[in-house]
Order: C-alpha cells, then structure tokens, then sequence
C-alpha cells in the first residue's frame, strides 16, 4: 500500500497537552514539517517558552532549550552565537513575546540575530487561566479584564509583527492565521520561508500565528475558528510586512 | 611570565580568556566596566564572541543558551545587575550548567552608590532567585589571588554543572597591582548533554528546569543537594593566621581581610595577638576552620563592609561556643586599620 501521509518526523511521539480545538497543536506540525522538508533535524536548535507551549521541547525531535518567561530570544542569541551555523528557533506565545519579553525580542530583530521565532497570537494568557494578553482586543473579556478591556485603562491590542517590521535588522516579517485549510498552507509557506531567510544569514525572521484558545474564551472550537476570522484579523491583518528583496 | 601590572577587571578578563572562555555576555554598570570592555577588545582576537545585551536579564539569558551548548562562557555585573541575573541564574542551576559570574560589588540597596561594599553577601550565598540552589562563591583578597581564581571558578563550573561566582568589590575591580599567570591547562570535562544537533547519531538533548510532577521535581532537588554536599566535601578554601595563639580570631574575606591584616599588626605592637579566619569560598563555608578553637581566644570578630551579612554564617560555624563581634562599615564606606584595631581592644577591655 501507497503511503500518500504520515507523521512528520519532525515530532516525537509524545502527546500533546493542548486542550481539544486549540491550534497550537496545527502550528506545532507546520514548524516540525518545515524542519523536517528543508532537512534541519539534525542540526536545529530550538527554544521553547513559558506558557501553553512549555512542553515544546518535548514535542519537538531535535536539541531544544526551555527558558525563562520571554527569554527565548536572549537564550537563542546565546545558542547561535556558539552555534552560527546551525538554524535555531523560538517558539513563543503572545504573553511570553509581547508582554514580559519585549525588550528581547525588539533587541534580537535589533541585533539582526539569525534566528526564525514563531509567535503564537491567541489574544490571551492560556496557561496560567485567561488573563488579559497585551494582544487582548478592546472589548475581549479576560480574568483580568472582566468588564472587557478598555484601551483607556490600559492601551489598545500591540502589533508586534507591524512593530518589528520597523527594526532594519527583522529582514523576513509575516503575519499568518491557522482558521482555515487555505491560512493553514500560506501559514506553512511562511514559516519555511523564514526558515530559508535564517539559512541565507540575511537576518531575523518571525511569523506572527494567529491562533486559538477555545478553553479560554469559553467558546467551542468552531466558534473560536469563526472569532478570529471575525474579530482578530480586522486588527491584525494578515499578510508579509517584510520580505528579503528577490535577486534580480 | 613575568610580572605584569593590571587593574583588577582586566586581570579578571585576561585570566577568563586564558582559562578558556569564549563566549561573554554582559551590559554596562560600573565599578566593572573595564571587564566588558577587555572582553570585547580581546575576545575576537581567539576567535570568540562578545555581546553588549541590552539588559543584565538579557545577558545571563545569552549565558544560559551559550552554556547549553557546552561552551565555556561568563558575565560580569555589579550589585543591581547581579540582582536582575538572578531569575536566569536560578534557571541555571536548575537546569545543571556550568557558566561563570562575576559580581563587583558596589553599595545599596537600590543605585546605592558605585563605590566598594560587600552587601551582596546573601544575595550571592544564598540563592538570590528563586529554589533551593547554592553555587560555590569565590572571594579573592588580591588581583593575583583573582586571576587564579578564575581558572578555578570554570574548572569547578564544569567539573559540577554548576553557575560559579567571582565576588570581588570595588576595591578589587578597580585597583591595579602587580600579576603573574599561571600556565594551567583548563580541566576538559566531556559534555554529552549539550546541544549541539543531533547529527542524527543521539535522541534530542534537552536544557531543562521544568520537572512539572512534584515527585520529580523533588528527585531532582535531592539530586543537586548531593551535589551541593559533593562541593561542601571538596570545595572549602580557606586561609588562617596566627588562630593558635589568638586573643580575638577576625573572620573577614576580599579586600576588608588586607585591612584586617594591618590591624592585626597595629594589635601586635600592643601586645595583643590577633588571629584570621579568611573564607576564600563564602559558599561552601569553611565551617571547619571553626572546630578547633584555641583556649586563649575569647571571641570572634566579624569585619565586613556591610551591616553584617556574613556573620550569620560566622555564628553558625561557631555554634555558640565564643562571643561574635561585629564591626562593619556600609554604604562604600571602608574600615581602617585603626578603626578595626580600636574594636578588638575594646572587645578586651583594653581599648
Ligand atoms: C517570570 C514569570 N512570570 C509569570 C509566569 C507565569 N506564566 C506562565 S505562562 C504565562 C502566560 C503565557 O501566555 P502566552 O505567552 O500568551 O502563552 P499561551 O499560554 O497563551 O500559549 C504566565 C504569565 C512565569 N512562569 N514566569
Ligand atoms: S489554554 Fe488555550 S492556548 Fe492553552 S492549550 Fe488550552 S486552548 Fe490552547
């Protein structure tokens, strides 16, 4: 019999800990079937964060480092000092990259680092119970922001990948959702590309995921499918903000 | 070698990159500025790498990755840098790597001032973050004692998979004295459990702290307490004098033991026999340096510039038996000779 699927060797046999619905899981195959198609198992290094993904590297089938909330990217700088020519990679969520981590994940676009970070965009903290996120949208109810948040009391939603775009050292910059089959194929595309970018020493890459979190938001998973379709891409639009320019 | 003369943080760099370390991650606070700056005037030249992080919580962060990779590597920071280092120190005693951190201390709390002090004495012996962690802690009383050190410190590191700090104070980092290094080869301890890609010939290596399963956690806790009592058993260093005949034995450590010496001859022009116990490691504690205490001496004194740090572990080695005195100065202030003699001759009744 024909094999026409399998498994990603890029993943472990390890289950999950991702409650039902939630795209962490999707995200988690795009990555390790990249790494796997561009042939980096064996040489990758990658970093996970604190948060849902904490188990990261567990689920990943390659060298991998926990680190301290936010500090993924400071942890890569440091691995792909040692290791310039060996792709490395953070894995992190909303919480862990645009709250407690800003300052290392503004400076490793700063620095130029080579380094490809997936940024998993869920509006919300989902592991320590659904506090409010700096991604959390105006209105979106959180533990923490219980009346829905308000942008006077405490700013609008930040745009990470629009910010970053702005630092000349981010060279590959994309914003990609995982709610549909077509989003989840230009999501892949994306993250294979800025694994390519990494490759060609051109700089940092990120891929701003926008995801999931049925538990959270206290909707179904279909329902939270349809949410981010409706309420986070009008915010955070998708598309590439930045791109190595094509040889001519 | 000959002698060379060298200010304290560069001697600091030098013995760094002669013992190995490639890699130093670090951001700028003074009194040790001149170790980044050596760092990056002399690291590319061996073919290593340093970075100015953008924050000391940054910086330990790019030690702990480099560290994974089994790379010897250092930072380098003063007081409230160190306190911002703690949270990625912590993760890497969790995590069992070995790195190098040295702490030029000035005085605080908080900005403090940016002179000599020795108030971190429970930050660095205590686990300033979070868990039940120690690290050995070196305090070296010269610039020649330094550089020796710092061999040691990356040895000790790699031998225990263990963060190790230097802990001088301002007087150390900035004052300039005559060194000579050492040719040492640098231990070569084999490190299976970096990442370095599997190449396809191992199953992943992982950099961990997480034990989520409190059995676990708690396995693992009394797996570094082995160790921490494998560096109480082999690790101690410690230097005394003249405890034998001692009225007052002076307990003090890095730049306020030399003032401590000059008093002790200030007392032995009046007849007073002074003795010291100097911890050269403030973790592990030399304890034992206290078991035998001689009939003549009638108390302790405890000299640090600090309100009085390390004489809680004075007491606890000394375990009740004698009086322990304290004489401290603070806040970059620093004892006299004069000052620390007039103290012991008061504890006499002979002031
Ligand atoms: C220094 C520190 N502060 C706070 C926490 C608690 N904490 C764990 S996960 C988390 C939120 C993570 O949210 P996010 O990064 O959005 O990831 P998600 O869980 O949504 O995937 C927080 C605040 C921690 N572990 N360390
Ligand atoms: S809490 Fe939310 S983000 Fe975390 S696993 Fe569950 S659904 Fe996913």
């Amino acid at each position: 019999m024909d094999v026409v699927f399998q498994k990603t060797k890029g993943l472990t046999d390890k289950p999950f800990s991702y409650c039902p619905g939630c795209t962490h899981g999707i995200i988690h195959r795009l990555v390790a079937e990249c790494l796997e198609e561009l042939n980096l198992l064996d040489e990758v290094i990658g970093v996970a964060p604190v948060g849902c993904s904490v188990f990261a590297y567990d689920f990943f089938n390659c060298d991998m480092h926990e680190a301290a909330h936010g500090r993924a990217p400071a942890v890569a700088t440091g691995i792909k000092r040692v290791h310039p020519d060996h792709p490395v990679f953070t894995y992190q969520g909303d919480g862990d990259l645009a709250s407690i981590g800003t300052a290392e994940i503004v400076h490793v676009a700063h620095r130029g680092e080579k380094i490809t970070t997936i940024f998993v965009n869920n509006a919300i903290y989902g592991m320590t119970g659904g506090q409010m996120a700096p991604t959390t949208l105006v209105g979106q109810k959180a533990t923490t922001a219980p009346y829905g948040r308000d942008a006077a009391l405490c700013g609008n939603p930040i745009r990470m990948s629009e910010m970053l775009a702005t630092i000349d050292g981010a060279v590959f910059v994309e914003r990609v959702a995982v709610n549909t089959p077509a989003n989840i194929r230009k999501a892949k595309k994306a993250i294979k590309k800025a694994f390519e970018v990494q490759l060609q020493g051109l700089g940092f890459g990120i891929v701003e995921v926008l995801s999931t979190c049925p538990t959270n938001w206290g909707l179904t998973p279909v329902e939270s499918l349809n949410w981010l379709e409706k309420n986070m891409i009008p915010y955070y639009p998708l598309g590439n903000f930045k791109s190595p320019k094509e040889e001519v | 070698m000959a002698k060379v003369l060298m200010k304290g943080n560069e001697a600091i760099g030098a013995a760094a990159i002669k013992a190995g370390c490639k890699y130093f991650f670090g951001y700028p606070i003074t009194p040790q500025n001149e170790v980044p700056e050596y760092m990056a005037r002399e690291l590319p030249k061996v073919g290593g790498v340093f970075v100015q992080a953008e924050s000391e919580v940054a910086a330990i962060n790019m030690v702990y990755g480099a560290a994974g990779c089994g790379a010897r590597v250092m930072t380098s920071s003063s007081s409230p840098g160190i306190a911002l280092k703690q949270e990625g120190i912590s993760y890497i005693a969790g995590a069992e790597l070995p790195c190098v951190i040295v702490n030029i201390m000035r005085g605080g709390p908080g900005l403090g001032s940016i002179q000599p002090a020795q108030s971190d004495y429970y930050q660095s012996t205590r686990g300033g973050g979070n868990g039940d962690y120690y690290h050995p802690v070196y305090a070296p009383a010269s610039i020649q004692e330094t550089v020796d050190l710092m061999q040691e410190a990356f040895d000790v590191a790699d031998k225990y998979r263990t963060p190790v700090m230097v802990l001088g104070d301002g007087m150390i980092g900035q004052m300039m004295e005559p060194v000579e290094f050492f040719e040492r080869e640098p231990l070569k301890v084999e490190k299976p459990w970096a990442t370095n890609g599997t190449k396809g010939k191992r199953k992943p290596n992982i950099i961990n702290s997480l034990f989520i399963d409190p059995q676990v956690l708690e396995e693992h806790n009394h797996h570094l307490e082995e160790k921490f009592a494998l560096m109480k058993k082999n690790e101690v260093r410690v230097e005394t004098f003249n405890t034998e005949e001692a009225e007052v034995v002076c307990v003090a450590y890095g730049t306020t033991a030399r003032i401590v010496k000059n008093a002790i001859e200030i007392c032995k022009k009046d007849g007073i026999e002074v003795g010291l116990i100097r911890p050269i490691t403030l973790w592990p504690f030399p304890e034992a340096a206290f078991e035998e205490v001689s009939e003549k001496t009638k108390a302790y004194l405890t000299v640090e510039m600090s309100l009085g740090q390390m004489i809680d572990d004075v007491k606890i080695s000394v375990e009740g038996k004698r009086p322990v005195e304290f004489y401290g100065r603070c806040g970059g202030m620093i004892p006299t000779p004069k000052g620390v003699a007039e103290k012991i001759k008061s504890i006499l009744g002979r002031a």
